[in-house]
């Protein structure tokens, strides 16, 4: 491996119209209108869908993703090959029971795995949208899955269900139509993005513009992929999601394939080889620009911002508590949306008298820990589904064991 | 926080549906079912699983130990981590009809302020605490001349979490300085069995209480 990232000058070109999933034109009659004005229409979204939707449409689990993920949760990735993102937690006899519940999980608007976002084309102009897109917020993102809902024919959500930026969108749907929601599962993030999460952001942006191939953002129409800056900004961002001592653990100071440091720049460490990797293979399946817009989305998002500055008002509900029964989750080694976060959620909560569990989980995994391999996160979280499942009148999945009883 | 005798004493630990420590189960009934109830130190949720599933309450419970809360949150029960002394202040006032409080009153750092939001917080409050005054301990006391260690009372002073120990005199006597009406009173003597003694004699034969209280 040589000083410099390794990247295909022109690879990572998604062609998205032949994914596989569902793809709908939403928006066509009456364009949606985003937060920062602009009338949004038509335009499509991506998704995926698990399980049978019953007869009393019920049993409906949307299933939200974070900043690089798509609807690919339980199914091979078509671009990586890889299994889908959350396979531990979504499935036959997981927790998010595929046998139980019909699953959605929507490609965020501003993607670009299919959903329109900056490098789909534009149908004012035939050309990608690049810089033009306009910028979006969570907000937009959940009322673009409230039309998919829509269209689905799904009044009332059985659970909406995602981590970090996921996590984003869950509140946000409790607090914008709590009518919709019947449970909320926000796990391992925030109701605001932190200062030093903005910052991190603004670093992976600035490596994204300062690659010449960004082309001020018209890569596409040139021909160009600025993979490296999109690269070093995966790489970035990687470190956050993990920790210290799970770095630690995995690496340490070990040297990559070499026995003794080489007094230059290679990857001697076997950590820089990792995270060139991250980066490397990070290119092949994600958008430059999808990736500006998206973390700006949650740069931009403050809940209690949007309810006068007391976050209590995003959940308050006719002047009383919300419908919705919220199960939080934070990590206790997550310093990208620390346990303090989540307390701050489950405190304003409390204040308007809601219905809420929260639970850290002890790990050293870091904010990842969400989509890994926690069984504390899947014991406590089949037992508030199972919970929810009972009060909502679907039964309780009874002479189950979970899949680590039917394997 | 958990219900701080039953490390030591195994007590409390999950039981079956329907089996239930006698004092819980005296506590339960002081409960109106299908009630709005907080339980505070829930502990493993032995006690908020009984009031959920036998008397149908809309339970929700905060207890300090990640274990106790993991154990809440998979079998399904409504329960925060996070430490009752700060959280409780989060409550708007009558967000419940019972609040209630088991064995942990006395391993509060400020039991007086406690015990105002727990009648802030609830309509009514359940409060059952282990009895300083009760005979055995007090004998304990005098003939051992060491601090007491019974089955109630299972720890050493050195380590023991309940730093506000007080009889049931005390307790009577604070719920009367901070305005709390006591609307009903158990007492449980030897083998948790609730005595029919004259009330004088509860603080010498009490070895613990149980108080239905109210704001005055």
């Amino acid at each position: 491996m040589t000083a410099s990232l390794p990247v295909r000058p022109g690879g990572g070109a998604i062609d998205t119209a032949t994914l596989p999933g569902h793809r709908v034109e939403l928006g066509r009659d009456t364009p949606m209108r985003l937060d920062c004005g602009v009338e949004l229409g038509p335009f499509t979204v991506a998704y995926s869908t698990y399980g049978t939707l019953n007869a009393q449409r019920s049993n409906a689990v949307l299933v939200c993703h974070a900043l690089t993920g798509d609807h690919y949760v339980a199914e091979q990735h078509p671009v990586t090959g890889k299994p889908g993102w959350w396979e531990l937690m979504v499935g036959p006899g997981r927790p998010v029971d595929t046998d139980r519940f019909f699953v959605i999980c929507a490609n965020v608007l501003g993607g670009c795995m299919g959903t329109t976002g900056p490098a789909e084309r534009d149908p004012a102009t035939g050309r990608p949208y690049g810089l033009s897109f306009p910028v979006i917020t969570i907000g937009d993102m959940v009322r673009a899955q409230a039309l998919l809902l829509d269209h689905l024919g799904i009044g009332q959500l059985f659970c909406v269900i995602g981590g970090s930026m996921g996590g984003m969108q869950v509140l946000e749907w409790a607090a914008s139509y709590p009518e919709r929601v019947f449970a909320a599962i926000p796990i391992a993030t925030a109701a605001r993005h932190s200062a030093q999460n903005i910052a991190f952001h603004e670093v992976g942006r600035q490596a994204i513009m300062a690659d010449p191939d960004w082309a001020a953002g018209n890569y596409l129409e040139k021909g160009l992929r600025p993979h490296r800056g999109l690269a070093v900004a995966r790489m970035a961002a990687h470190i956050t999601y993990l920790s210290e001592p799970a770095l630690h653990r995995k690496f340490g100071r070990n040297l990559q394939n070499r026995q003794t440091v080489t007094y230059g720049f290679d990857a001697d460490f076997q950590v820089e080889s990792y995270l060139r990797h991250q980066g490397i293979s990070f290119v092949e399946r994600f958008d430059a620009n999808s990736y500006l817009y998206i973390t700006r989305a949650m740069d931009y998002f403050d809940l209690a911002a949007e309810h006068g500055g007391i976050l209590a008002n995003a959940f308050r509900h006719r002047g009383g508590p919300p419908p919705v029964r919220f199960c939080l989750v934070s990590f206790s080694s997550d310093w990208l949306f620390p346990t303090a976060e989540s307390r701050a959620i489950v405190h304003a909560l409390n204040a308007v008298a809601a219905n809420v569990s929260f639970v850290e989980v002890e790990t050293d995994k870091g904010h990842d820990a969400f989509l890994l391999d926690e069984p504390e996160l899947h014991q406590v979280l089949r037992g508030f589904i199972e919970g929810c499942a009972e009060h909502r009148g679907l039964g309780r999945s009874d002479g189950r064991e979970g899949p680590e009883g039917r394997r | 926080m958990t219900a701080v005798m039953d490390a030591r004493t195994g007590e409390g630990a999950a039981q079956g549906h329907g089996a239930i420590r006698p004092d819980l189960r005296l506590v339960a009934e002081m409960v109106t079912p299908g009630s709005r109830v907080l339980d505070v130190g829930c502990g493993d949720g032995a006690l908020l699983h009984h009031l959920v599933h036998e008397r149908q309450v809309d339970g929700r419970g905060i207890e300090l130990s990640m274990d106790g809360v993991r154990q809440c949150v998979s079998q399904g029960l409504s329960v925060i981590q996070g430490d009752a002394e700060a959280d409780l202040a989060d409550y708007p006032d009558d967000s419940f009809d019972f609040v209630v409080l088991s064995q942990t009153l006395q391993a509060m750092r400020d039991p007086r302020r406690v015990l105002l939001e727990l009648v802030r917080i609830g309509r009514h409050a359940v409060v059952s605490l282990p009895n300083f005054g009760y005979w055995r301990v007090r004998m304990s006391l005098l003939w051992g001349g060491r601090m007491p260690v019974t089955k109630r009372l299972g720890y050493a002073w050195w380590e023991t979490p309940n730093i506000h120990l007080c009889t049931i005199r005390d307790f009577l006597d604070l719920c009367a300085d901070v305005g709390v009406r006591i609307d009903r009173t158990v007492i449980l003597g030897r083998h948790d069995r609730p005595t029919r003694a004259h009330p004088a004699l509860n603080n010498l034969i009490g070895e613990q209480g149980i108080f239905l209280l109210s704001r005055k």
